[in-house]
């Protein structure tokens, strides 16, 4: 399979008088439709990691491509497009708009790429309601929701654009045990039906083995590879 | 753009109370603003209608030593060269006499008009209150506060001792009040032919008196006439050049009027930003998510620009109704005894559209800052900090 992402040599560093490197020299590449999991300690890099690969961080070093296009040298208004079209983020903190319901939500990303609404978007728009089971509440705003409800928004937002890359930070960090389990089903039938790459940073031991790889960072540097 | 536009009503409906105090804050400095600069206008043109309104704006004086302008049909002919701009022209024959009544005598001045066209100047027709204006020879109409004076009625005759020695005897038809004292006081107005025999001016007359379109050129317009008139034994004079004092006053007026409107439009523009800039920084988690899923900067900032647009424009129109309140009570309160208002107010579309526009500006302007934090505001600061 072709690789859909490609780190190559990647250093970041924070800090202008005080330098702290996070990461060090980091290779690695993403295979089209793998579900990936990122594992590590606190503090040891692996969101710096996810954050550069998604374009919302730059690398002090190193070269990044996305779908053969190397993004590190790009421009704020070509990286918002690249992002707006072909990644998806979930984040531990769902960060949902709360001045907006939950379809509005999920047709977000799109309005930002596209503001006419078509009868298509809104049946998919639809669909990933019910994909996510939020069909009931989708006129609600963000705050009139549960935590597991605000999370599946979050997913069905990154989905809207069927972006080819999917990338999320504790998806379900905050979430019971439960919850969590159905999420991460919920993911890997997405991957499974639209062929995404998933990127998954998790804490959960459980999870991280039901996926096709691990990545374990260990104070900025790979520690562990391993592929199933 | 459009998403830029639903996100900015959405964020202003969100936070209704910041929306509600913002919109407080532009209207009434809008409103304030309008109601002293129409106070202020007004103020003004009742002064200047009170002053020169009933009274010669540009005059024509003789300077030769008989005080006679004796070619007047001509002057009137080169004056009126400069219709419309000079929209009133009238002739007087003046002098000064002595009236003699039975307990005192007063100095008066006979003046002698046209009364079709004085009365386009001076509205002796409309201050008549008793009797009527003088038709036939030695007719004469007296101020109110020289009749209460010298306790004259209509029907009277009364003896003036005219300044050659002579003596005469007019019959009293009218009683006028001008609303001027001085006035009302002193004239004792009759038809011209009356004051050019009586006075000695044989078919000369002592003024021509005229009122302009625009009385604040009547400077220039005076000059103009002055090279036009053909004869040599007159001059042009203009009421701007006798009244320096109030003009002066007229225009410090202006000054401080305006910088009190400045300065509260200045206000309104710290409110309208300091607010803005909060909320931008209230909504920095919700830029930063939309920037991530990758709304461009520019429309990032748009979202303010376009929340100060709104905002300035309904608080214009909130404004602009509160301010036109403020008059209408200020009408209605502050009244003479006979509840005519003390200023009359002047209403100004022109200068209501301009403050109005005014405020639209500064909430952009206002919103220049936040726009700035928003656009800069990097996705990543947010997403790390949770």
């Amino acid at each position: 399979m072709a690789s859909i992402i490609r780190l190559e040599h990647i250093d970041k560093v924070y800090g202008e008088k005080i330098k702290t490197q996070v990461l060090f020299d980091i290779n690695l590449s993403f295979e089209e439709g793998s579900f990936n999991a990122i594992i590590g300690q606190s503090g040891s890099g692996k969101s710096t990691l996810l954050n550069i690969v998604g374009t919302l961080d730059k690398p002090t070093d190193g070269e990044v491509y996305i779908k053969g296009k190397r993004t590190d040298i790009m421009n704020s208004e070509q990286l918002a497009e690249l992002r707006n079209r072909t990644m998806g983020f979930i984040f531990q903190f769902h960060y949902l708009l709360p001045e907006f319901t939950a379809k509005e939500n999920i047709l977000m990303p799109h309005r930002i790429k596209n503001f006419k609404i078509t009868k298509e978007v809104d049946e998919w728009a639809d669909e990933l309601l019910e994909l996510t089971g939020l069909t009931k509440v989708k006129n609600n705003l963000a705050t009139d929701m549960s935590g597991g409800q605000q999370q599946r928004t979050a997913i069905a937002r990154a989905l809207i654009n069927r972006p080819a890359i999917i990338l999320a930070d504790e998806p379900t960090g905050n979430l019971d045990s439960d919850t969590s389990e159905i999420i991460y089903t919920l993911l890997r039938d997405i991957n499974k039906k639209y062929n995404t790459t998933f990127i998954t940073i998790t804490h959960d031991q459980r999870i991280a083995e039901k996926t096709d790889r691990i990545i374990e960072i260990k104070d900025g540097r790979i520690s562990l590879d391993a592929i199933r | 753009m459009r998403l830029s536009l639903q996100i900015a009503l959405r964020f202003l409906k969100s936070g209704k109370g910041q929306t509600v105090l913002i919109i407080l804050g532009i209207s009434i400095g809008v409103a304030v603003q309008l109601f002293i600069g129409s106070l202020i206008q007004g103020l003004q043109i009742n002064l200047i209608d009170t002053t020169i309104g009933s009274s010669s704006q540009i005059t024509i004086v003789p300077t030769n030593d008989e005080k006679i302008i004796k070619d007047w049909e001509r002057a009137i002919y080169e004056a009126e060269l400069f219709k419309p701009e000079v929209n009133k022209i009238s002739v007087a024959a003046s002098g000064p006499g002595t009236l003699d009544y039975e307990i005192d005598t007063a100095p008066i001045l006979i003046r002698g008009f046209n009364f079709d066209e004085a009365n386009k100047i001076y509205k002796f027709d409309e201050g008549l209150y008793k009797g009527e204006l003088p038709v036939r020879k030695d007719e004469v109409s007296v101020g109110k506060e020289l009749a209460i004076k010298a306790g004259i009625d209509i029907g009277d005759k009364i003896l003036i001792q005219t300044p050659k020695g002579g003596l005469v005897r007019f019959l009293v038809t009218g009683l006028y009040d001008l609303g001027v004292a001085s006035i009302n006081d002193s004239w004792i107005v009759t038809d011209l032919k009356t004051a050019q025999n009586v006075l000695g001016l044989g078919n000369g007359v002592s003024t021509i008196e005229m009122q302009v379109e625009d009385v604040f050129n009547a400077d220039l317009l005076s000059e103009k006439i002055a090279y036009t008139l053909s004869s040599n034994e007159v001059k042009v004079e203009n009421w701007k050049d006798q009244n320096a004092s109030l003009l002066s006053g007229l225009s410090g007026q202006s000054v401080s009027s305006n910088m009190i409107q400045i300065f509260v439009l200045v206000a309104v523009l710290l409110g309208i930003s300091s607010v803005l800039a909060i909320s931008v920084v209230q909504r920095s988690r919700q830029l930063g998510i939309l920037k991530a899923m990758g709304i461009k900067d520019r429309e990032a900032s748009l979202i303010f620009v376009f929340q100060g647009l709104i905002l300035g424009i309904i608080g214009a129109i909130v404004g602009v109704s509160f301010g036109f309140g403020l008059l209408y009570l200020f009408t209605k309160f502050a009244v003479r005894p006979d509840g005519t208002p003390v200023v009359p107010i002047y209403i100004n579309p022109g200068f209501i559209a301009l403050s109005g526009m005014f405020a639209i500006v500064s909430a952009m302007i206002a919103s220049v800052i936040p726009a700035r934090i928003s656009s800069k505001l990097n996705p990543i600061e947010v997403i790390k900090n949770g």
